[in-house]
């Protein structure tokens, strides 16, 4: 048997398993994607601090777990209320962590018009500091989240398992994208956002106040990466360092997708997350990372202002 | 009804604006010419709050304005329509027009179908993006969206630049119905002729400075508008 056949042959065997956990970590990549390029978006300048954004999220949800359920073990209705709280706390968290770092790490540097490299090294140095400030804290160390459920296998589809966490997984990020798309499409809040995106200067004649309004898209983001840090974290824990790897994939999801475009950063995450977990089956587990921006450096060389390449303002 | 006193503008180390001092009285057309630099825009653009004085006094209806910023302006009564148009491209004419109610917390739908009566093509035209529509229809939105948040004082930016004579007769008979509808108007022009046959009083700005003023009548006759702003050989 050549190669490939024998590894298509594996890929047949495991395929439907690697989909649905691919498609799961893709939903977290999009939600962790939309912050870079929302803020992007209004601002034109990546927010390389958004991997801590995610990691202090998982935190909050691991010290709101740990108070909640400790070493009961929850019933349906309190698995519900748990898992929901979890989420929201994520969530805030998330959002004032990047209100935070817009304030302290961005805002300054707009007010004197200071060169997009200074942003940079800025955001490397407030990302710094919030993961050895959570690591000298909380210590170095990996905690294990005490999940409200109990992960059973809820169904089987060809053959492959479908646990309560990739059912959450779907649930809360479908429910979140579903709802920014249509927050940032039809709300007035929206309109300001894309009115920034697209001309600054004309949406404060029109009585758009730009300060508020990129404090607000800083803060959109920051909840749906809180979010997607506690997601990630359930099944490996939450260490100071967590937020790099998947941050990195969301950014490169993002570019992927068209930064600047809503919708491409759900779909540039969708696919990495996909691709990722595929490759296990293709290649080998080694060098899922190696495929993952192997794919992303193909897309870009093909069209490299991404899939969707456009900008926030046309996300309606 | 507005009162600039002395204002200072600067770009960095450059002075763009001397010292200028000028008025518009309520119910009137005011208009600004002057060659490309002269600091027309610049004036407008402090105006709206875009370019914050250095010294120097802006009072609107007796309300001290010299210090406030460019978002608070349409909910205080004064509307920009700013040089280029600058209409959202990728937001539907309806979208454009939300925009410009933006400050608005009332119900806006009457004006936006009072828009519409206004500009008809406006409204054919609702559902498409902003970025797809000619110059001419550009600027009717740009004149419409500003009107939505009912100013009182409402600042156009070279209305006719770029348009065909046509377009720019529509244009100028329009902002004569919005005068006459109770809105006062400063509007910066190149097109002098056009501008003086519409305008009560105008101001000639030279190198950051206002050079002259007069009532338009007199302008549209005087010489050294004409050897300039109309194109005329002095006798």
């Amino acid at each position: 048997m050549s190669y490939f056949s024998s590894h298509f042959a594996t890929l047949g065997h495991e395929f439907w398993g690697l989909l649905v956990g691919g498609i799961a970590n893709g939903f977290i990549y999009a939600m962790v994607a939309i912050g870079y390029t929302m803020v992007y978006g209004v601002l034109r300048l990546i927010n390389f601090a958004h991997s801590e954004v995610f990691m202090t999220g998982a935190f909050a949800s691991f010290f709101l777990l740990k108070f909640l359920v400790g070493n009961s073990t929850p019933n349906a209705f309190e698995s519900v209320v748990y898992l929901i709280a979890a989420v929201v706390i994520g969530g805030v968290v998330g959002a004032l962590v990047a209100l935070l770092l817009e304030r302290v790490a961005y805002r300054p540097l707009r007010r004197r018009n200071a060169p997009k490299l200074a942003y940079l090294i800025s955001a490397i140095g407030a990302s710094y500091f919030l993961y050895n400030f959570v690591g000298k804290e909380f210590g170095r160390i990996n905690l294990s989240i005490d999940a409200p459920y109990t992960n059973n296998t809820v169904f089987t589809i060809f053959g492959a398992t479908v646990q309560t966490y990739y059912i959450v997984i779907f649930f809360v990020g479908v429910t979140m994208l579903v709802a920014l798309d249509r927050l940032v499409a039809t709300s007035k809040l929206g309109r300001g956002i894309r009115a920034v995106a697209q001309d600054a200067e004309t949406a404060s004649l029109m009585g758009v106040n730009i300060d508020r309004t990129i404090a607000l898209t800083f803060m959109l983001g920051g909840f749906l990466g809180g979010v997607a840090g506690f997601l990630y974290s359930i099944p490996v824990g939450a260490v100071y360092g967590m937020g790099f790897t998947p941050a990195l994939k969301a950014f490169s999801a993002a570019v992927l997708g068209g930064i600047g475009n809503l919708r491409g950063a759900v779909l540039g995450g969708l696919i990495l997350g996909v691709v990722e977990s595929l490759s296990v089956a293709f290649v080998s587990g080694a060098y899922i990372d190696v495929v993952a921006f192997g794919v992303l450096v193909l897309v870009l060389l093909v069209r490299p202002t991404g899939i969707l390449g456009e900008r926030l303002g046309r996300s309606a | 009804m507005l009162d600039v006193s002395s204002a200072v503008v600067r770009y960095g180390a450059i002075e763009a604006l001397h010292g200028i001092s000028f008025e518009v009285r309520q119910g009137e057309v005011v208009t600004l010419l002057g060659a490309n630099g002269a600091g027309k825009s610049t004036t407008l653009r402090m105006l709206s709050g875009l370019h914050a004085p250095t010294s120097g006094t802006i009072t609107f209806e007796g309300q001290d304005v010299t210090k406030v910023k460019a978002h608070m302006f349409s909910s205080m009564g004064i509307s920009h329509v700013p040089e280029g148009r600058r209409i959202f491209p990728q937001m539907t004419v309806q979208e454009n027009l939300e925009m410009g109610a933006f400050g608005r917390k009332d119900n806006y739908d009457d004006d936006m179908e009072k828009m519409f009566v206004l500009f008809p093509i406006l409204k054919e035209r609702r559902k498409q993006l902003g970025g797809n529509l000619s110059g001419g229809e550009q600027q009717m939105l740009a004149i419409s969206r500003a009107m939505m948040s009912h100013p009182r004082l409402l600042l156009l930016d070279e209305p006719s630049m770029g348009l065909a004579p046509m377009i720019i007769d529509q244009i100028f008979h329009i902002i004569g119905e919005i005068r006459d509808a109770g809105t006062t108007v400063l509007v910066v022009e190149q097109n002098a002729a056009q501008a003086l046959r519409l305008a009560d009083r105008g101001y000639v700005m030279e190198n950051g400075a206002i050079a002259f003023s007069d009532d338009a009548a007199k302008l549209l006759h005087d010489p050294r508008v004409r050897a300039v702003y109309l194109g005329e050989s002095v006798d």
